[in-house]
């Protein structure tokens, strides 16, 4: 009985330190966030940040264009199938361009960023940390935060929503090439059913708050997770991974709320 | 109190009743240090004591868990963000891996600091950079990039960037490791000169007994956690104190145990530990 309690007690005091931990972390991590962001970059911040906004933003824009393209398509496909049956397929081009400047492209374009350049940001970050150039680097008297993250950080919010807007842009040219130029709905109403009705301020305007939430929230992670790691193969490996569940987890998670206060009336 | 200096030299770094620990391991209880201005100090001990986090200690990475470290006047530890790094820019660092930056060639790791703290013309940079690189022999090398270097050669650069801004204090975390016999013959030069020419002061981590003694006005030596011995190299090498002997003429036995603290072997081997 007393060894049962003594276990109970045990597993207790397990969850609150887990508790304790998580809620250190995210203290760290929102220090970290204050401490990267913020303040007015020099010019060779400027030139730091271009650099950075080609390998996140540029060198991303291959996988996420080319997703874009395949989700228009499948979409107008499988769109087609089901509207086809009421008569209403003239309604595909609205049916499109709402499904991915609501959801789809946010969504679908901050995991692809997740996965290609919030991994790679958290494993280069991540072997600077392990082969010391971190600690160097304060030790030449220049703050890493300001040198290494903040670049990054900044590059990501900037250069997702961006990308987002390439895929919903690829999308649209997807699903127009699979319902119109080959399941043979009319050009015309694709195109004018998507423009009366789409609205720029609530569909347009929240997709992209969409995907300026996600930029923050994945860079973020992915920087802290680099910065925060434990020096070793294993730690970078470790801190890799949770980069992705992590900003996934959360990109689905935050859509979620956001979409119920954006068109749920919440 | 302080108890562990030289009396005679203006000091530079004072280090006064300093702990650290790592979770439960202590590893300084009660450390006292006076590093002179314009001196080679040299701090020894068996690996695992703790030099290189000493080390760190100074340079403000790490934070005690008692005691102060002061540089110039200045207490390390309750220096703002700000201060600290305009310190550090009076400080240069070795690693022991050379710590350069992979993304850059040898000459921009050398020229790094020199962008990021001056408003030099490149020209100037330029010749500053080849007047580091020549002193460290890798002139010709500038065009490499840090993956291209062997170790050796990887310590050189990254003491032509420690030195790049002639600081007034460099730390050089265990510059001898993993060196041949005529790069080591290099570096011990050239931190005896760079020390004679720049009066910089210079504080040397390593466990070379033989080119540490030949560098260094000043010595202390450091074990389970704390200052076992200080004084010149004439002094310490005479030291009748067994710990002291047995780190300097390296002898096996001695009150420095060789294996890590450990179950009884015979128990160990019939599982019973």
């Amino acid at each position: 009985m007393q060894s049962k309690f003594k276990q109970g007690a045990t597993q207790i005091t397990r969850l609150g330190r887990k508790g304790c931990d998580a809620m250190e972390a995210l203290g760290r991590a929102g220090v970290f966030l204050g401490q990267s962001a913020v303040g007015i970059p020099s010019r060779e911040g400027w030139r730091l940040w271009l650099r950075q906004m080609h390998f996140v933003g540029v060198l991303s824009l291959a996988i996420v264009l080319v997703s874009g393209l395949f989700i228009g398509m499948v979409l107008a496909l499988q769109g087609y199938t089901i509207l086809v049956d009421f008569g209403a397929e003239q309604a595909l081009g609205q049916m499109v361009a709402l499904s991915l400047l609501r959801e789809l492209a946010p969504v679908v374009a901050a995991l692809l960023f997740a996965g290609r350049a919030g991994s790679a940001l958290t494993a280069e970050i991540g072997l600077m940390k392990a082969t010391e150039q971190l600690t160097s680097m304060e030790m030449i008297g220049v703050d890493p935060l300001r040198r290494v993250v903040a670049p990054r950080l900044w590059a990501g919010f900037v250069a997702l929503p961006i990308l987002t807007v390439g895929f919903s842009v690829v999308g649209i040219w997807g699903g127009y090439l699979v319902g119109v130029e080959w399941l043979g709905v009319f050009e015309g109403s694709y195109w004018s059913n998507m423009q009366a009705s789409v609205s720029f301020i609530n569909d347009v305007g929240n997709g992209m708050i969409k995907s300026l939430v996600f930029a923050v929230v994945v860079t973020w992670i992915a920087v802290f997770q680099g910065y925060d790691l434990v020096p070793t193969s294993e730690g970078i490996s470790r801190a890799t991974t949770r980069t992705v569940v992590y900003s996934s987890l959360a990109v689905l998670g935050l859509d979620f709320v956001l979409t119920a206060v954006m068109f749920g009336g919440l | 109190m302080k108890v562990n200096q030289p009396m005679t030299d203006v000091p530079f770094i004072e280090i006064e009743d300093l702990y650290f620990s790592r979770g439960e391991h202590d590893i300084f209880r009660g450390v006292n240090m006076t590093i002179p201005q314009g001196k080679v100090t040299a701090i020894m001990g068996p690996s695992g004591t703790g030099k290189t986090t000493l080390l760190k200690l100074i340079g403000g990475q790490l934070t005690p868990d008692r005691g102060r470290v002061l540089i110039d006047g200045q207490e390390v530890h309750s220096l703002s963000r700000k201060a600290l790094f305009a310190l550090r820019k009076r400080m240069g660092m070795l690693f022991q891996s050379g710590a350069l930056f992979s993304d850059l060639d040898v000459f921009e790791n050398v020229a790094f600091p020199l962008r990021v703290h001056t408003d030099l013309p490149d020209a100037m940079i330029r010749d500053l950079v080849l007047l580091k690189l020549q002193a460290v022999g890798l002139r010709g090398a500038r065009k490499l990039t840090p993956a291209e270097l062997s170790g050796g050669m990887a310590r050189r650069v990254a003491l032509a960037r420690a030195v790049a801004l002639d600081p007034e204090l460099i730390l050089y975390d265990e510059p001898f490791v993993g060196q041949d016999p005529i790069s080591m013959g290099v570096l011990v030069q050239l931190i005896k000169r760079l020390n004679q020419a720049l009066q910089l002061t210079s504080v040397v981590v390593s466990h070379d007994i033989k080119e540490t003694l030949s560098i260094a006005d000043y010595l202390y030596l450091i074990a389970d956690g704390q200052v076992v011995a200080h004084g010149t190299p004439q002094t310490l090498d005479t030291n009748q104190d067994p710990r002291v002997s047995q780190f300097v003429h390296g002898e096996p036995d001695g009150p420095v145990p060789f294996h890590y603290p450990a179950e009884s072997f015979y128990r160990d081997i019939l599982g019973h530990a």
